[in-house]
């Protein structure tokens, strides 16, 4: 049946998200919040996020143009955007705000760029992955989604 | 968003219902904690902005049980709100960061947070925080009734003996009584679920109390028990739980009046050839320790389970022993030693940054009546001081000084000082060591028994104990109605300044019970000061405690006759000589 493969498909998106380190525990936190009376509720939380932190990705690209670079200011905002996708268990992301901070502490606005670029690159790339878990979460059906990994 | 309603009556049992409010400007994170939160079954009042969050407390005072905030808010230090809800709100803060470390986590409790908790949060974490609630709750209850418990004993005593009316009230000001009231009220109006936390209002009349004591001297010192007492005393409506409180009050809560009385019997006994009436009832060597009103032996039972988390602060008790261990009290040394660098700062005063620091005193005295554990969970998220310091490890860093005489006039100018923190406790630790220099040696015995018991008993009874060496040869000569003066004074000027003074209130209570034993025409001076006093601190924040040093009077210390020095334990019943004071009645111990 086409549901089944589907509930198949999605039960190995969702473990390899894990396995490839893009999300963490925390994801599972919000998966058991989802309930019936929010039956889509890590969805929402995600968009939220995104939504979110969207500005804070753009108030730290205009930060890294100002010369000279305000580190105080970028460790700042920084350290609000690791907040934020700590809510939702992006691993890979947290990891390149941490060292991105660990660059502003040490004053090195080469390093910062740099990783703000690649931190850029596993935002995009987490988004898109979910998104097509979503989508497919949703043809399948909310029971579908709570299952814990290995 | 969930708007709790004022005073939301809970079907289900506590802490179903608890009534949180979350202060996160992430909305991300707001959406996941009140999902989490609402899971737990709390009610969850959900804010993105500091200023908002302290207008929904300020508009509904005891609209919410706790709050969660997160450390870095855009409009406002989460450290800030923190410090606001403390102060206006006295309501358990818990602080949440991304960000964990040590210092900042160290900040928040010294700003008072009792919890700070790391993102990303888990619901088990969130599960627990009901503890906290339930926590202040029962300090706020054995604060309560310990001071009404005192209170009620001194207005039956004023009520009896009034020559200097105006005095009674004099010093209670329209403040003190209404946030006296709100306390109380307050206290009644919580909801209290917990058996445990309920408490039964009785007032100890002087008729009452004196059966109590009949009762306790009838059964013998360290055979005394509630349901024994209860059975003795033969009153009828009587409860034992009644029984319970009035001795947890008068042994543990007032540890130190012990020694206190043991001091001042000795005191009675030297002056009046006469041996007093009640003193025959007991055995009593004046040299051992256990004539005190419950014995030493009895206050380790009765504090077998007493930690550093004590509810009443006691802190004074604690510093002032300080001048006994820093003399070498052997018992002491293994305390001395382990005083942490945190807690000693550069002058000579306890940690006190605030009205939530002051917390660490807490941990002193807990009642061990009272469900054990309460006492016992003080992690360093509930004090400012880490659990495993008492404040008389840290007093005792402080007493480290050379003794000074005694500036009587500076001390007591130096209490209503702007700055509350520092400032103070110096001068107040100046006048310490005097105190303590001008003791005998004969309290070591009293002393020394009581360190042999494990170490937080020691803290507590111990310290207190020698807290009593400290004060006795000041105390019993303060007998003048105008030392009181300026401490009323002086208290009402700390309270302003937003001191607590419950440390005080107990203090002085229990000087001024003692005092009236021991000279009788000033005793309703010092009942209606004291009174007052009581009156005019016990709207003070219950849960916050400050080093004792800052509000012990020196002048109390004055001009002890030197006769007094040698006094070393006192036994229960010489303090209360009826032949020696017409006014022995009102004495809080009386047989």
């Amino acid at each position: 049946m086409e549901r089944n493969q589907q509930r198949r498909q999605l039960a190995v998106m969702r473990q390899s998200l894990f396995d490839q380190e893009y999300l963490d525990e925390q994801f599972i936190q919000l998966e058991e919040l989802q309930d019936d009376a929010n039956p889509n509720f890590v969805e929402e939380v995600v968009t939220l996020y995104y939504r979110d932190s969207a500005r804070l990705i753009q108030s730290i690209e205009q930060a890294l143009e100002k010369k000279p670079l305000d580190f105080s200011k970028l460790d700042g905002y920084m350290h609000q955007f690791k907040g934020s996708s700590s809510s939702i268990g992006a691993k890979k992301v947290k990891a390149e705000s941490t060292l991105f901070r660990e660059y502003c502490r040490v004053g090195n606005g080469e390093g910062c760029i740099r990783t703000f670029q690649q931190l850029k690159k596993e935002y995009t790339t987490l988004k898109k992955k979910l998104e097509a878990y979503f989508q497919l979460a949703r043809q399948v059906g909310p029971a579908e989604t709570a299952c814990r990994p290995k | 968003m969930v708007e709790s309603g004022f005073s939301s009556p809970r079907s289900d049992p506590f802490p179903s219902g608890l009534r949180v409010l979350v202060v996160d400007d992430d909305p991300t994170w707001l959406k996941i904690l009140e999902k989490m939160l609402k899971k737990c079954s709390y009610e969850v009042t959900t804010c993105s902005l500091a200023r908002d969050a302290l207008n929904k407390l300020r508009e509904k005072k005891d609209g919410y049980d706790i709050v969660i905030s997160d450390v870095n808010m855009p409009d406002m230090d989460g450290f800030k709100l923190l410090e606001h809800v403390g102060l206006e709100m006295d309501l358990p803060v818990i602080m949440m960061s991304v960000d964990g470390e040590t210092r900042r986590v160290m900040k928040g409790v010294q700003h008072g947070a009792c919890d700070y908790l790391l993102k990303p949060i888990r619901m088990k974490e969130l599960r627990n925080i009901w503890q906290h609630v339930f926590r202040k709750r029962i300090h706020e209850v054995r604060d309560i009734e310990s001071l009404e418990g005192l209170e009620s004993i001194h207005m039956t005593i004023s009520d009896s003996d009034l020559s200097e009316d105006g005095n009674l009230f004099s010093r209670e000001d329209a403040t003190s009584a209404k946030k006296r009231k709100d306390a109380e009220t307050r206290h009644d109006d919580k909801d209290f679920s917990d058996p445990s936390t309920k408490k039964a209002r009785v007032v100890w009349s002087v008729d009452l109390h004196q059966k109590f004591v009949k009762a306790v001297n009838h059964i013998g010192l360290d055979k005394v028990g509630p349901k024994k007492i209860l059975d003795l005393m033969n009153v009828p409506w009587l409860t034992r739980e009644n029984v319970a409180s009035h001795l947890q009050i008068l042994t543990e809560k007032i540890p130190f009046m012990q020694k206190y009385r043991l001091y001042l019997g000795r005191l009675l006994k030297e002056n009046d050839a006469k041996s007093s009436v009640i003193g025959t009832k007991h055995a009593d060597s004046p040299s051992k320790d256990s004539t005190g009103i419950f014995g030493h032996k009895n206050l380790t039972n009765m504090h077998q389970n007493d930690v550093l988390g004590g509810s009443y602060g006691f802190p004074v008790a604690n510093s002032l022993v300080q001048s006994v261990d820093v003399r070498g009290h052997e018992g002491d040394q293994k305390r001395n030693a382990s005083v942490p660098e945190a807690d000693m700062k550069g002058t000579l005063s306890v940690d006190l940054p605030g009205p939530h620091k002051a917390k660490s005193s807490q941990m002193c005295f807990d009642d061990s009546f009272a469900p054990n554990d309460s006492g016992m969970n003080y992690t360093s998220f509930d004090h400012p001081i880490p659990s495993g310091y008492s404040l008389s490890e840290i007093a005792e860093i402080h007493f480290k000084q050379e003794s000074r005489p005694l500036d009587l006039e500076n001390c007591f100018n130096q209490l209503p000082l702007p700055d509350p923190q520092h400032h103070i406790q110096s001068e107040y630790l100046q006048s310490a060591p005097p105190i303590s220099s001008g003791l005998s040696t004969t309290k070591r015995d009293a002393s020394s028994s009581i360190e042999a018991k494990p170490s937080y008993d020691e803290y507590n009874r111990g310290n207190h104990i020698k807290h009593f060496d400290s004060f006795p040869v000041q105390m019993s000569e303060s007998l003048n109605g105008q030392v009181f003066e300026p401490i009323s004074a002086t208290i009402s000027n700390m309270k302003s300044q937003g001191f607590n003074l419950n440390c005080l209130t107990d203090w002085e209570s229990v000087q001024r019970n003692i005092y009236w034993e021991v000279e009788a025409p000033f005793a309703p001076v010092l009942q209606g000061d004291c009174y007052a006093m009581n009156l005019g601190l016990q709207n003070i924040d219950f849960t916050e405690y400050s080093d004792f040093t800052e509000y012990i009077d020196p002048t109390l210390f004055a001009k002890v006759p030197s006769h007094l020095y040698d006094a070393l334990s006192f036994d229960y019943e010489h303090i209360f000589d009826p032949t020696e004071c017409p006014v022995i009645d009102q004495g809080l111990f009386i047989a």
